[in-house]
């Protein structure tokens, strides 16, 4: 089963005037269901763009964008997916709890499930004590947390990151990667997670993507194999033969 | 309370102040090279503060009322008037500022004209409402004078509301908006469950405007059309009297100035309930 394929997809922002940029160039890419795929790359590369066209946040100006075997508008529509973006985006005036409830008040589910469910999400992230806070009262890495919960609440069978991580210390990062991957392997998520940092491509996924910038396209898949997803994994041999390898894809 | 001692503290300086200028202030006033820059500080212009309360508990004519109902019974009347207008004016910003936000091709047409309604003098305004109106009716309910005061403060409320709901509606990110669209929500979903949320800081401030804009235009469309019973009549009333009794005219003043702070305080009270998670901020980050 895939859980995302795009084929033959190319993006032009701005067609037709001066300012014309070509953001990606005939991209070919499949997502496995379950799978956890990163896209690396250099700023500008097109990456966020890729992931915003899965998202169906833009249309492509040429190939398709099929999300759980449907197009992506569709898919949308029937919200087969979850999104979280570098920053947190919370509602400011609602409580943690609240933030997690957001995409099930939309789906009409009635309160009481609503709050259960958030509950459960907010226990999954290690936030069950902080339901009813504000997010003006929880650090950065605590709001993204609660991002990431929002984006599972409906239990999408696909999740979109765009660098969730990438303002948060080093130290936080970590702990949430160990945590996202316990997440997903709990759930069955397949991911699709964009990031410029190549150690937590490596760390995290299954197949890193390695794209390039002007025009934005792919130049390497690589597959990651490691023994386990633990401290461990980030000394083993076979994770820094890993990371070797997409820094020498990022440079050719 | 601290906000009451500081309200207190406020008026004791002013009454310090006012009685401190008719100390040493020259009652002829002070006038430099033939301009006049000070105001005369005798009993004609600037009664004793205790002049003038002492008159709020005397009849207004002989025999009559005490002058403290009467402006108390004239700030309901504007009060009442206040509110109509108030709430009509918070409506019809509502609308403007919604549509404003919803086509840009109206906020690009409409925003100047909105600007535009404002610099048209009020007092040039109120008795074009005044003749438009006597042509009006509700049903079997004909026009009232009141109902002319009312659209004059209509007028002058709707302006805040507009163009701070305006800037409060577009004030999401674009990652909120993204957000709403990933979850398949309408534009109506999106206005609900985002954008006025996040328009209500924009909205209090321009609704506290709003509500003092009500009252001005209450009291200046009561003195321009002529309307009985509030109290702007009552300050044009009470002026005419100034040379015999300059203590009246100022416990009409001092009826529209706590009207003013009535109204003031009633709209920042609307506040309290929608704006929960502002004053829980100030708790530590955990």
């Amino acid at each position: 089963m895939t859980a995302v394929s795009i084929a033959g997809v190319s993006k032009v922002f701005n067609a037709g005037r001066p300012d014309e940029v070509t953001a990606l160039s005939d991209v070919d890419l499949t997502v496995d269901s379950g799978q956890f795929v990163s896209l690396i790359g250099p700023s500008g590369c097109g990456k966020s763009t890729l992931l915003r066209l899965v998202a169906d946040l833009i249309d492509p100006t040429s190939g398709t964008v099929t999300v759980a075997g449907k197009p992506a508008a569709q898919a949308r529509r029937d919200q087969e997916y979850g999104i979280a973006f570098q920053q947190a985006g919370l509602f400011e005036w609602r409580t943690v709890r609240r933030n997690v409830e957001l995409p099930l008040e939309l789906r009409k589910l009635p309160r009481a499930a609503r709050k259960e469910k958030a509950e459960e999400m907010l226990a999954l992230v290690g936030l069950a004590d902080f339901a009813g806070h504000y997010p003006a009262q929880l650090s950065g890495g605590m709001q993204q947390r609660v991002a990431i919960a929002r984006a599972l609440a409906v239990h999408p069978p696909l999740l979109l990151m765009d660098e969730p991580f990438g303002a948060l210390d080093e130290m936080t990062r970590e702990r949430l990667q160990g945590e996202l991957l316990q997440i997903c392997a709990k759930t069955g998520t397949s991911t699709v997670f964009v990031t410029h940092s190549i150690s937590e491509a490596v760390f995290l996924s299954d197949k890193v993507v390695v794209m390039s910038a002007r025009p934005g396209r792919i130049t390497a898949t690589i597959d990651i194999d490691l023994p386990g997803r633990d401290e461990a994994a980030r000394q083993s041999p076979a994770y820094f033969e890993h990371v070797t390898a997409v820094r020498k894809a990022l440079r050719a | 309370m601290k906000r009451i001692v500081g309200a207190l503290g406020g008026l004791i300086v002013f009454a310090l102040l006012w009685e401190g200028y008719k100390a040493v202030g020259n009652p002829e006033g002070t006038a430099v090279l033939g301009v006049k820059v000070l105001p005369r500080a005798d009993d004609l212009s600037m009664p004793h503060l205790w002049t003038v309360a002492q008159r709020l508990g005397k009849p207004e004519l002989t025999g009559g009322r005490p002058v403290w109902q009467v402006v108390f019974d004239a700030c309901l009347f504007t009060l009442g008037v206040t509110a109509v207008g108030f709430v009509v004016g918070t409506a019809i910003g509502f609308v403007l500022a919604t549509l404003m936000s919803r086509f840009r091709v109206v906020e690009r047409g409409l925003l100047p004209y909105v600007v535009l309604s404002q610099t048209v003098p009020l007092v040039a305004l109120a008795p074009l409402v005044a003749g438009w109106s006597g042509a009006l009716s509700f049903g079997p309910y004909p026009w009232q004078d009141w109902m002319t005061v009312a659209v004059i403060a209509a007028y002058l409320a709707f302006f805040p509301v507009a163009v701070g709901l305006l800037r409060g509606l577009q004030s999401p990110t674009a990652a909120g908006v993204e957000l709403m669209r990933s979850y398949a929500a309408g534009w109506w979903r999106t206005y609900g469950k985002l954008r006025l949320p996040a328009a209500l800081p924009f909205l209090f401030p321009a609704l506290r405007l709003a509500g003092a804009a009500a009252v001005v235009g209450a009291v200046v469309g009561e003195i321009s059309t002529g309307t009985r019973g509030g109290i702007g009549r009552l300050v044009i009333e009470y002026s005419r009297e100034a040379t015999s009794d300059p203590a009246k005219v100022y416990t009409a003043m001092l009826g529209a100035a706590v009207l003013g702070l009535v109204v003031a305080g009633v709209v920042s009270l609307l506040e309290l309930p929608l704006m929960r998670h502002r004053r829980r901020v100030e708790v530590n980050v955990v």
